[in-house]
């Protein structure tokens, strides 16, 4: 930083500063490295948060592959695969949000936005469908559990994580559209634009994160036991 | 403000390769490759992983600080994975409580 004195060049004090600049920064630029670092400091909290997850899930497999691959092959990989294509298109329509923001076009921010929330709500009704399915099946975890394999206990297993991590992931992604819907409002009301977006650019970083969550659940869950055929679900 | 705008044809290629990946790696799960499966289908979603970080997520373009920091995350899962699979690895299925029926 600069060691003029702070009355001189603190933009507060000059006349025409920008009004979302926070009065504890110099300038817009440092704002968005200071939110950018912070939501990433977040995120490497997100990152162990699942990544115990995904540690049972690498312990528990190696100890029980053969159960873990029989549970995985009754899941509906079609819709899980379909749903990783809209996720992968709400992660297209939140960046271009930004990239809508930089060019200044704000009725496009506002636009990607809702295509944004209308993806990721896609998403949500698809997982719906899916765990209606796992309900009717008894193969969601508890007292009513039945699996038709020699380790039902084991499979259970697989299911309980199935269950903690898609629903972790399920709840990260009705925040996300929470969130994306309170920037809607203010991206309609035109409060970003070129010269400062922040809290587009922070939430993207969140929105991309649990899209990356899903790219590597979207293998391990669903992908484990497609090579397996007959029984079908 | 130094602004780097990343154009809307990367944003869609990046998500045309991402498309591409997500069938290749259903492809390949058809066929039993036995750990094989798991090596391509890691690789694949650790590349999807990078190309959401370094377009979507503006690594490219983001300070050093920032990198870092998102290394760092990335690095302390290898650690957390890397050791408590030392542990389960070496000692067998001993280790692991398991729900009665």
């Amino acid at each position: 930083m600069a060691s003029s004195p702070i009355a001189e060049t603190h933009p507060a004090n000059t006349a025409h500063h920008h009004p979302s600049l926070q009065h504890q920064f110099d300038t817009l630029e440092q704002q968005k490295e200071s939110s950018t670092l912070g939501m990433w400091i977040f995120l490497v909290t997100e990152i162990m948060f699942f990544g115990g997850l995904f540690l049972a899930y690498v312990v528990y497999r190696s100890t029980y592959p053969q159960a873990f691959a029989a549970a995985s092959h009754t899941l509906n990989v079609l819709m899980g695969g379909i749903n990783t294509a809209v996720l992968i298109g709400s992660s297209l329509t939140m960046a271009l949000a930004i990239w809508a923001a930089q060019v200044n076009w704000r009725k496009g921010i506002v636009l990607f936005l809702l295509l944004t929330i209308a993806l990721g709500s896609t998403f949500l009704v698809v997982k719906a469908f899916e765990y209606r399915e796992k309900f009717e099946h008894h193969h969601v975890p508890g007292p009513n559990f039945e699996f038709d394999g020699p380790q039902p206990e084991h499979a259970e297993i697989y299911f309980s994580l199935y269950f903690i991590m898609t629903g972790l992931h399920a709840t990260h992604m009705v925040i996300g559209i929470a969130i994306l819907g309170v920037l809607a409002w203010f991206a309609y009301k035109g409060k970003y634009d070129s010269s400062y977006y922040n809290p587009l650019e922070v939430t993207g970083l969140y929105w991309h994160f649990v899209d990356i969550v899903w790219i590597f659940l979207f293998p391990l869950l669903y992908l484990l036991g497609a090579h397996l055929h007959g029984a079908a679900h | 403000m130094a602004e780097h705008i990343t154009p809307k044809r990367t944003y869609i290629a990046v998500f045309a390769a991402l498309l591409v990946l997500t069938l290749v790696t259903w492809l390949v799960a058809q066929v039993d490759l036995g750990w094989a499966n798991d090596v391509v289908a890691l690789t694949i979603a650790v590349t999807k992983a990078l190309l959401v970080l370094w377009f979507f997520m503006h690594l490219r373009y983001s300070t050093r600080m920032t990198v870092l920091t998102a290394l760092a995350g990335f690095f302390w899962l290898g650690i957390m994975i890397f050791l408590t699979l030392n542990d389960y690895l070496t000692r067998g299925s001993s280790l692991l409580p398991v729900m009665g029926k």
